[in-house]
């Protein structure tokens, strides 16, 4: 709209609007280059020999290529029952979310219902106050939830802030005629909810549905907290025993592996970086707008 | 039942099922959020497993008393408020900035693959934003390194063992992380500028800059207000896996904050962790939490009439 007037009239940009635009640009592509930049170092080196990068020889493209670090993850089992355990969490996670935060958001989105004000209240005040790390630990503890894969998907079952987003979201698009004729029609509130309601709320279920995805494959926390069996462990906490902890499981038993350890083990980080982040990578600019939509909606107060 | 008479209990009969579907959040909500409210009333007891949160001793505010006078309730605080403070000066200005720019660029494939990449790195995970920095600025096997001998002919200081390069480290690489996700709400709120505004200023002889001043800035002024407020609400809460997974003997003196300094008392020596000391710990931050964001609200609601609630 903007750009179109401004280029129907031609208005003729003044040397001031003319530095000024050049310094936009120049900002831009300074702060793209920024973010850009270790992203691009990190796939590089992934794929450049040991000796170049501890020689400081990689830049910007890989330099001697290898794919020894890949290979390594290939044959490393943990990385594998990391990535297993990932997508079973960030699956069932999702659905379960998703789930419930409809659920939630569908009635609490209905002006007329009684208490919905008083409702609303005891899910908002638990943005603002909780019990601490200590007693949602015991609670998990006391639970039986402890080592088993519910630790990692009931505590965080929904999120408040997501909620309100998708009652925001059908306060607005589901207007209050569709409900009052289908009413007269005999449809009960179940029904409306299926027929009407789900498909109308596409767009908010696909911005829940990749909220809490990108959170569960991202998440560390509580599998950090609640699991100690390494059979149930999800790939951050593999990640962080590779990647920070430094430590290696003996399970690369492979006895050329072992000896190569110190270098391939300096590979094996770059490509787990790159391994465990390219999923999110290359899904997100496809589904760019609905995580945008999704912003939008929550910055408007419901 | 006798209808008649309460209209109120027939509208939420006739409601049922609408109650039905809240059970289960509501349940959920309440186990998992209430339940550990109540459960931090261990922060007065001397709690042990062994006789529940209900038989344990009552000790009053002992904890809390034993948290305030000892070394680490100024270390952690300090640290806690420092991070805080320097991750909102050093990152609300940016995506604010960054915004207000893009919006004025007029190429829109720019534009777009711009934001698109300047978004990623809000979807690197904890774990492999500390693994990224840790392997970048390894002082002899990374970029940082190899420069640094490339440079002197030696291997620079490790940047790991420093506690002020770990504020510096944890804030710009948040900073990196978040800029261009977080400018993503002021590009949404600045699409709402009316464009009659921006013909008239330009009629007026208004240059590009002075429009961001007197038309775009005053539109998003409400957003601004109300993102400054969650996050100045929010600075006692420091998140705990950054400084924890950033954090070394080296560094510590800098690196603990409340939140990993509970989980080190609380949990993490299982055989000498003091529950109720860590619950504490976390309680007194909660209040402090929840004092700030109603305070700041207030403040913002007198002077600017933008106001979360």
């Amino acid at each position: 709209m903007k750009t179109k007037t401004s280029a129907a009239k031609k208005p003729r940009i003044g040397w001031r609007d003319k530095s000024f635009y050049a310094i936009c640009y120049t900002i831009t592509i300074i702060l793209t280059i920024t973010v850009l930049y270790p992203i691009l170092y990190i796939i590089a080196a992934s794929f450049s020999s040991a000796s170049a990068l501890m020689s400081g020889k990689v830049w910007i493209f890989p330099v001697e290529f290898t794919t020894v670090g890949y290979e390594a993850i290939l044959k490393y089992k943990d990385v594998w029952i990391g990535y297993r355990n990932t997508i079973f969490y960030t699956v069932t996670g999702t659905f379960l979310n998703v789930c419930i935060t409809m659920c939630c958001a569908y009635p609490l989105a209905r002006k007329t219902l009684i208490g919905r004000s008083k409702i609303m209240f005891l899910f908002t005040f638990t943005m603002l106050f909780g019990g601490g790390m200590v007693p949602s630990y015991i609670l998990v503890r006391s639970l039986h939830m402890k080592d088993t894969i519910w630790a990692m998907l009931i505590p965080g079952a929904m999120s408040v802030y997501n909620m309100i987003v998708a009652r925001t979201f059908i306060q607005n698009n589901i207007p209050d005629e569709i409900l009052e004729s289908t009413k007269i029609d005999g449809c009960s509130d179940t029904n409306f909810f299926f027929s009407m309601v789900l498909p109308l709320s596409k767009a908010i279920i696909a911005v829940l549905a990749l909220w809490y995805a990108v959170g569960h494959w991202n998440a560390y926390f509580n599998a950090f907290l609640y699991l100690s069996d390494k059979e149930l462990y999800p790939l951050q906490i593999f990640l962080r025993d590779i990647l920070i902890n430094n430590q290696l499981s003996s399970d690369m038993d492979d006895p050329e592996a072992v000896a190569q350890r110190r270098t391939i083990q300096m590979l094996l980080k770059y490509s787990l970086i790159v391994v465990s982040t390219a999923p999110l990578f290359t899904f997100y600019p496809f589904v760019q707008k609905y995580f945008v939509k999704g912003v939008m909606i929550g910055s408007v107060k419901g | 039942m006798n209808k008649k008479k309460h209209p109120m209990l027939n509208r939420m009969w006739r409601d049922k099922q609408l109650y039905l579907f809240l059970l289960v959040p509501v349940i959920y909500i309440i186990i998992f959020r209430y339940v550990p409210m109540g459960g931090a009333v261990i922060a007065f007891k001397d709690y042990k497993a062994r006789d529940g949160i209900l038989g344990s001793d009552w000790i009053g505010f002992k904890n809390f008393i034993k948290f305030f006078n000892s070394y680490d309730f100024y270390r952690n605080i300090r640290n806690t408020l420092i991070l805080s403070a320097y991750t909102i000066i050093a990152g609300f200005p940016l995506p604010i900035c960054f915004a207000l720019i893009i919006n004025s660029i007029r190429n829109e494939k720019f534009k777009k693959v711009t934001q698109t990449i300047v978004t990623l790195p809000h979807f690197i995970s904890t774990t492999v934003m500390v693994g990224i920095l840790m392997n970048i600025f390894a002082n002899r096997t990374g970029l940082y390194g190899a420069i640094g001998y490339a440079l002197t002919g030696e291997y620079p200081p490790d940047l790991f063992a420093s506690p002020s390069v770990f504020r510096h480290m944890y804030v710009w690489s948040g900073v990196w992380q978040s800029f261009g996700w977080g400018s993503i709400i002021y590009t949404a709120a600045l699409s709402a500028v009316d464009p009659q505004y921006h013909e008239a200023a330009q009629i007026d002889g208004a240059t590009r800059f002075q429009r961001i001043i007197h038309v775009d800035l005053p539109t998003i002024l409400p957003t601004i207000i109300i993102m400054l407020i969650l996050r100045v609400g929010d600075i006692m809460s420091v998140g705990f896996e950054k400084a924890y997974l950033m954090q070394n003997t080296l560094n510590y003196d800098a690196s603990t904050i409340i939140s990993t300094y509970v989980y080190s008392v609380g949990l993490a020596s299982s055989g000498r962790s003091d529950l109720s000391y860590a619950t504490a710990i976390d309680l007194f931050n909660s209040v402090i939490n929840l004092i700030m964001i109603i305070v700041v609200n207030k403040i913002a609601g007198k002077v600017s009439e933008t106001s979360l609630w």
